[in-house]
């Protein structure tokens, strides 16, 4: 059983094949479309970020209102295909790691590629059992998109699939 | 006549919504085991057990199986000899929909298509009505997750297209959604009717139990041919690779013009989210 820490460490990204079971924990962010066209805006013009984009990993996920007691509600991935168009930007800008469901473009491999990232396929549909492995959430940017904002998460062994890893392996092209 | 109040409405909306966004049916529990069981590609299975095992958290936590709770689709099938008192109706089910949205602690996903501003409710619910015979109503609430929704499409095929040109229609259509919609999918399809009947019949036919066919022959011939030529693309479970792609095919048929040929196809994600209730 592979185990691994976000931040991710570059050595550790060198080691990831396309097709891998791993278990991730430590911080991440949450960023859907809204967030992404922002952020994307926020580089644009030069703003600073509200969070630390270098060296991040961002999950794309948008999760349910957290119960009494509890850090978090239901928590999945969202499809990532639709932040094709904003992903080699974050890549470019010193992201290291994305999660998502489902394939993304050429586009974004090669960026991954070009930077020495890695994508992360989680199990869509699993939201309960990825919102039960959240053990810290906080609301770090965008308030006014609710669920869309930015949340720093701590999570312990999220289960993914390394899906593009940082030779532009895809495990998608794979089956192609 | 019989007098309903708009109150029993709104609570079995109410408890409906809750029931939907926690729990799988059982029909679709067994379809994914047999899936997990059939399934040779080892991440397709790593999938497979995990979207199992969720189902199982979600219903020891009693929270959303997936967080993408989605948009509220209520089907209703209002007997003529009922009289609906209080509210009016559509307030009912919303009203409903935004009560259990917020106290099952479900996500909001409703916005201004143009400005992407978030409701805040889930509202509005999208309730279809039909006038049918007898004195209850029927209620089934479907929680669309849009994941899956995104990778619909409608045809408006030529009848010299035919059988054929139906199947390639949803096979072309599951191909193109690859890994998108969260596969294994349930594949519904409205075939005939005018290009809005197509679709709406498309999204009645998903609430047909997951793992049956059509009645009708010539209709299940086309749901099989389907199903068999979908998992052969290969795509297989969250589009891991596999022999599962499809959980199954589901088609309701109505008449149409003479000169058309409407195939609309609504993919569903393997959840298959869905309760029924009768008042």
């Amino acid at each position: 059983m592979i185990k691994i820490t976000s931040p991710l460490d570059k050595k550790v990204i060198k080691e990831l094949k396309a097709g891998q079971t791993v278990y991730l924990s430590g911080v991440i962010y949450t960023a859907r479309d809204c967030a992404h066209k922002r952020i994307c805006d926020y580089i644009k013009t030069g703003k600073e970020l509200p969070f630390p984009l270098k060296g991040a990993t961002i999950y794309y996920a948008g999760p349910c209102p957290a119960k009494e007691g509890k850090p978090s509600g239901s928590c999945g991935p969202t499809t990532s295909a639709r932040m094709n168009f904003y992903a080699p930007t974050l890549f470019d800008e010193g992201l290291s790691a994305a999660i998502g469901k489902g394939e993304m473009s050429n586009e974004v491999l090669l960026s991954i590629k070009r930077n020495g990232c890695v994508y992360f396929a989680a199990i869509g549909g699993a939201g309960a059992l990825y919102g039960n492995a959240i053990k810290k959430c906080q609301l770090v940017a965008f308030p006014d998109l609710l669920s869309e904002g930015v949340y720093r998460l701590e999570v312990e062994n999220f289960p993914l699939i390394v899906a593009i890893d940082k030779d532009g392996n895809s495990i998608y092209n794979a089956l192609k | 006549m019989r007098i309903v109040n708009s109150t029993q409405i709104e609570n079995e909306v109410y408890r409906m919504a809750l029931k939907a966004g926690v729990y799988i049916t059982e029909a679709c529990r067994k379809c994914l085991e047999k899936a997990e069981e059939k399934e040779i590609s080892p991440s397709a299975r790593f999938a497979l057990r995990t979207v199992l095992q969720n189902a199982d958290t979600a219903k020891e936590e009693n929270m959303p199986v997936c967080q993408d709770t989605g948009v509220a689709v209520v089907l209703m099938e209002i007997g003529q000899e009922v009289f609906i008192e209080g509210k009016i109706l559509s307030d009912a089910v919303n009203d409903g929909v935004t009560r259990a949205y917020h106290d099952g602690f479900f996500r909001k996903s409703t916005c201004d298509p143009l400005t992407r501003e978030n409701r805040g409710d889930n509202s509005p619910a999208f309730l279809h009505t039909e006038i049918v015979s007898g004195d209850k109503i029927k209620i089934t609430f479907m929680p669309k997750g849009f994941g899956s929704e995104n990778m619909s499409r409608i045809y408006m095929l030529t009848p010299a297209d035919g059988k054929d040109g139906i199947v390639n229609a949803i096979v072309e259509t599951v191909r193109i959604a690859g890994s998108r919609p969260c596969p294994p999918v349930y594949v519904g399809v409205g075939i005939g009717g005018t290009f809005d009947v197509a679709a709406l019949n498309a999204k009645k036919s998903l609430t047909r139990e997951i793992g049956t066919f059509s009645q009708r022959e010539d209709v299940r011939q086309i749901e099989q041919e389907a199903l068999k030529r979908i998992n052969e693309l290969g795509i297989g479970a969250q589009g891991f690779g596999g022999k599962i792609t499809a959980l199954g095919v589901s088609c309701e048929v109505a008449p149409t013009h003479i000169a058309g040929l409407p195939v609309a196809v609504n993919i569903q994600c393997h959840c298959v989210r869905m309760e029924k209730g009768e008042i």
